[in-house]
């Protein structure tokens, strides 16, 4: 990968080797899957118009998936009825802004030539290097979306705080090992993006 | 006859009812908190950063107060920045 700068025209570019771009994308399909089993929308919807404006109403019980639960977290500390009622008004619309964002990134890697359909770890070596470029709009996607995925698998890692980050690469299992690194290397991406706004 | 007096509690309250807290986590980048703070907030790099380190070697820091309203406003942003943040009344 070559980390985000900014070109002369505004907008910011990286260079992302396919199966970077394939793992971004990856990532990015699980969390929108999850938001919206969350949002009940694989389900049919009795009446999907009051469900886009909201007037149904949303959950009001936290969701019992950790990944979720961190990704649509309480308003109300301490209070667990005001919690409820904010998020049946509420949860939607964040769950949908989030959907949003992430299908937003998706539409990057796909403009920057990634064929997820096709893709084939073993043929990545071959193919060329994928141009990412964001405007303003797809940025503020990218930063939110790269949390979201960050956030989720820090929960699947266990990390909740300080000390788990920087003990995660003493862990002698190899699948955590290689998740471990995944998102230490999503903390850089994220971590030039915000360097090339600033 | 009861006279009422001005309610000076009430009128503290009535100005700065409510605040927004962001929760320390460790999951987001110093950076990216800052950058929330500058880009959603408006505060200025010296302020964004005073709040970001309060966030993380506090454990939480207020970072808006005003209306209940505002602050619901507010929390559903960081919600959506993937930020950890609540609100709760100023005196709580």
């Amino acid at each position: 990968m070559k980390p985000f700068k900014r070109r002369r025209r505004g907008g910011l570019l990286a260079t992302f080797e396919p199966g970077e771009a394939h793992v971004i994308a990856s990532l990015t399909s699980q969390v929108v899957e999850l938001l919206r089993d969350r949002n009940g929308e694989s389900a049919s919807d009795p009446d999907p118009l009051a469900g886009e404006l909201g007037l149904s109403g949303g959950p009001s019980l936290p969701p019992d998936d950790p990944v979720l639960r961190r990704l649509l977290p309480d308003a109300y500390r301490d209070d667990s009825g005001e919690a409820a009622e904010f998020r049946r008004f509420t949860e939607r619309s964040l769950t949908s802004a989030k959907v949003a964002n992430a299908e937003t990134v998706l539409a990057t890697l796909k403009d920057a030539g990634l064929d997820e359909t096709s893709f084939d770890e073993e043929d990545a070596e071959e193919q060329e290097p994928l141009e990412v470029e964001l405007d303003a709009e797809a940025v503020q996607a990218w930063l939110r979306t790269l949390t979201d995925v960050r956030l989720s698998l820090a929960v699947r890692l266990g990390i909740e705080s300080d000390e788990d980050a920087m003990l995660l690469h003493q862990s002698e299992d190899e699948a955590a090992l290689a998740m471990a690194e995944l998102y230490d290397w999503l903390g850089y991406v994220q971590e030039t993006l915000v360097t090339a706004l600033s | 006859m009861e006279i009422d007096e001005p309610d000076v509690d009430e009128v503290v309250e009535l100005e700065n009812p409510w605040v927004t807290i962001v929760w320390n986590d460790p999951v987001n980048l110093m950076s990216y908190v800052a950058y929330v703070f500058r880009n959603y907030f408006g505060y200025t790099e010296e302020k964004a950063n005073e709040l970001m380190l309060a966030v993380h070697h506090e454990g939480k820091a207020v970072v808006s107060s005003g209306s209940r309203e505002q602050m619901e406003r507010h929390v559903q942003a960081m919600h959506e920045y993937g930020l950890w943040a609540t609100l709760q009344r100023a005196d709580a």
